[in-house]
């Protein structure tokens, strides 16, 4: 032998030596790693793997195995293994099962037992029906004590928008939100700033200010009813002692922005209690170190409320913004509380909102007609379409407004 | 600016955080206000911010009476231990901020700011927000916020205790700095000794609301009035012993530590580790342990039944020696009265 191939021969020699050493070194290793992390198996499961797992295997699946291995060593078999079963399976096991075992783990499944019950009310109660309204909508003369409609159509959008009131329901509505929620953010910041500067009975006034929030709104309306009524009416007594002539609130001789202003009176009155509750929170969480530092500054007390509380309120602003915002544009069962479900005054005054549009249609009898459960459904979107553009509007301006 | 407190007493309820403190800090220096947690030093602070109003005794800058004078109105900058800097402001709108306040118009503000900028070194900082800055970095804006109004007297509230320690070394630089090229009278509160030693003109040492002693950082160190302050001063910590005096000779146990003019009677002694001194002629000791760092040596062993540490020069030991004799630099004994008190020994 040349003197290279003797090399080459030790060479590839000390290379398996290497590889065997190496193999040994890592058997070591792993089996002491497997010493370090096994954990003692519980009494169960080893009950459970003794009793049911190894016999199934044992009966099971590796006669099954074994047969499949004895077929593969037949010619036929070997060949079928070799280009069909084995690519197949493969396949499977590597793009089928494995990914899908990667999103579907255990983690995936203890998520989900705890997410079921929610999720299962929602989809019954909240995600069908919002698909099923879309698809509603848009329905030509359907009744639904037969269930039969005539194809698609858009004329159920035309329809609400040419009926008598309806503009006047989206003037309504609009008036109702963009003063309304302004007026009561602001009465409720300011209320709540006064009750966390004050000392003795803090507690006492943050429960008297939570009250309406947890009296029923149609009990709070029939009292403002009274409140409001023209001959014995508190509001128009109070007046009368100022030596103001008595003004007609909400009776047949009342004028629109008369009736408006009860209205809103008693919307603003019923809203402020949880945004002074959100509000007291959020300013409780704000630092007193920044008050201190505004004093020693000689910060004076309207500078301080709109340099350091109002920025550093602002996420809570935004959010109670947003929500009474979407909760303004729904705005129903306060008009029904002070003018009944007609929604108009005595005198005729039309107060009604979108979502009176909504249960015009569904209610008393008219849904049965063709059609009008669909033009219910077309109202809800289009009010919808209303509330998602303002809350894009106003997520957008708070991104930019609001701070950190 | 003179600051002054007279009879100072604050009360909270039923205890008293601050007791009857009479003290005069002295205008243009740096004073620290040193003391264990809870023993009044940032309530006498805040008495003089003007943000607590004391129970009882008077407050005086130079010689006005501002007791009873709101905050705004004293002309103090105040750092607040976590700075207080509006989050929704930049470095700039914060420093800003007090000028506004002020009415001071928009450019001679700016130009203000700008020069308060310069002096912490934060100048390209100016549009970054708080949240944007490391703790140094916020540290500096905070003390620009505070000094950007002209203050009288500069009160920093634990300026150190929210840094990491390599940044504590030079934000202690830096306020001492600072200081200098302001030359206002600067009251910062601290509990870490070694802190307040390093870079304050003068410390006062506070205990359970009572003022303890006050001087020169190292006058106090070598000079301490009484067992708390020789306690709290130092690291490694001072030893102390139970021992007595007998015939002008001052014994721990049956060693013979040094002599002394005072009468025979029983007192506590106090050894600073460094006062040790490896030496011929003095008692032998019992070496525990010995460890080496680098120029100092630190010897273990047991005296008077106390476990006793020595810092020594490391060239005046070799080796690992199992006995070793040494003796106390003379006038380096403290002496103290073994009551609760434990004032210097004076008869």
């Amino acid at each position: 032998m040349s003197k290279s191939k003797v090399m080459w021969k030790r060479f590839r020699e000390r290379l398996a030596e290497i590889r065997w050493e190496v193999r040994r070194r890592y058997y070591i290793f792993k089996e002491n790693v497997n010493k370090k992390t096994a954990k003692p198996k519980a009494a169960v499961k080893g009950f459970f793997k003794k009793y049911l797992v190894q016999p199934f295997k044992k009966y099971i699946c590796n006669p099954i195995k074994n047969g499949y291995v004895k077929f593969t060593k037949t010619k036929v078999g070997g060949f079928l293994h070799k280009y069909i079963f084995h690519p197949v399976a493969y396949f499977f096991n590597r793009f089928v099962f494995r990914p899908l075992g990667q999103v579907f783990n255990r983690n995936f499944f203890h998520a989900m037992i705890y997410l079921l019950p929610a999720l299962i009310l929602l989809c019954i109660f909240t995600f069908y029906p919002i698909i099923n309204s879309i698809i509603l909508a848009f329905y030509k003369n359907y009744t639904p004590v037969d269930k039969m409609f005539d194809g698609y159509t858009l004329d159920n959008f035309r329809d609400i928008i040419a009926r008598p009131g309806f503009v006047a329901a989206l003037r309504n509505t609009a008036i109702i939100v963009f003063i309304s929620v302004p007026i009561s953010v602001i009465i409720s910041l300011f209320v709540a700033v006064m009750l966390n500067s004050i000392k003795r009975l803090k507690s006492f006034f943050q429960t008297i200010f939570f009250l309406p929030y947890v009296t029923n709104t149609i009990a709070i309306g029939l009292v403002f009813s009274y409140m409001f009524d023209y001959r014995y009416g508190l509001i128009n007594k109070a007046l009368k002692v100022l030596g103001i002539a008595a003004i007609h609130w909400k009776d047949a001789q009342a004028s629109y922005f008369n009736a408006m202003t009860t209205l809103m009176i008693y919307i603003i009155w019923g809203s402020l209690a949880f945004k002074i509750l959100v509000f007291t929170a959020g300013l409780q969480n704000i630092d007193k170190q920044y008050y201190d530092a505004a004093k020693v500054d000689g910060t004076t007390r309207w500078r301080i409320f709109r340099r350091i509380t109002v920025p550093l309120l602002s996420p809570m602003i935004a959010y109670i913004t947003i929500t009474s915002l979407i909760g303004s544009f729904k705005t129903y069962t306060t008009v029904v509380a002070i003018y009944g479900e007609e929604g108009r005054t005595a005198g005729g005054k039309d107060l009604r909102t979108i979502v009176f549009y909504v249960y015009d249609y569904i209610m008393g009898g008219k849904a049965l007609n063709p059609g009008e459960l669909s033009r219910g459904a077309a109202a809800s979107l289009i009010l919808f379409g209303i509330i998602l553009v303002f809350t894009l509007i106003q997520l957008y301006v708070s991104k930019k407004r609001v701070h950190y | 600016m003179e600051v002054r407190l007279e009879g100072l007493t604050k009360q909270f309820d039923e205890t008293v955080a601050v007791d009857n403190l009479t003290v005069t800090l002295e205008s243009g220096k740096l004073i620290g206000l040193l003391g264990p947690s809870g023993c009044g030093k940032s309530t006498t602070l805040y008495m003089i911010s003007g943000l607590l109003k004391p129970t009882k005794g008077r407050i005086y800058f130079d010689d006005d009476d501002v007791t009873d004078l709101a905050p705004e109105k004293r002309g103090i900058g105040l750092v607040f231990q976590n700075y207080a800097l509006y989050p929704h402001m930049t470095v700039l709108q914060n420093i800003l901020f007090p000028l506004e306040n002020l009415r001071i118009n928009r450019k001679e503000a700016l130009a203000r700011a700008v020069e308060m900028a310069e002096l912490v070194g934060i100048k390209e900082l100016f549009d970054r927000k708080p949240s944007q800055l490391s703790g140094g970095q916020q540290q500096r804006v905070a003390i620009a916020r505070a000094l950007v109004k002209k203050p009288r007297v500069l009160l920093l509230d634990e300026p150190l205790s929210n840094l990491d320690a390599r940044l504590r070394l030079q934000t202690r630089e830096e306020i001492k700095r600072i200081q200098r090229e302001v030359c206002i009278t600067t009251i910062f509160v601290t509990h870490d000794q070694e802190e307040a030693m390093s870079i304050s003109d003068e410390i006062i040492v506070m205990n359970k609301g009572v003022l303890q002693q006050k001087g020169a950082p190292q006058h106090v160190y070598n000079h301490p009035i009484n067992l708390f302050v020789s306690k709290f001063l130092g690291n490694p910590p001072i030893n102390t012993f139970e021992g007595s005096i007998k015939n002008g000779k001052i014994y721990v146990g049956d060693v013979e530590l040094g002599v002394t003019k005072f009468k025979d009677q029983d007192v506590i002694i106090g050894i600073r580790p460094e006062d040790f001194r490896v030496d011929e002629n003095g008692f032998m000791v019992k070496v525990d342990e010995i460890d080496c760092i680098g120029r100092d040596t630190t010897l273990h062993f047991t005296l008077g039944g106390k476990h006793t540490r020595a810092l020594i020069p490391s060239d005046s030991v070799l080796g690992n020696p199992e006995y070793v004799h040494i003796s106390v630099k003379p006038d380096k004994i403290h002496l103290f009265n073994t009551d609760e008190a434990g004032e210097l020994v004076n008869e």
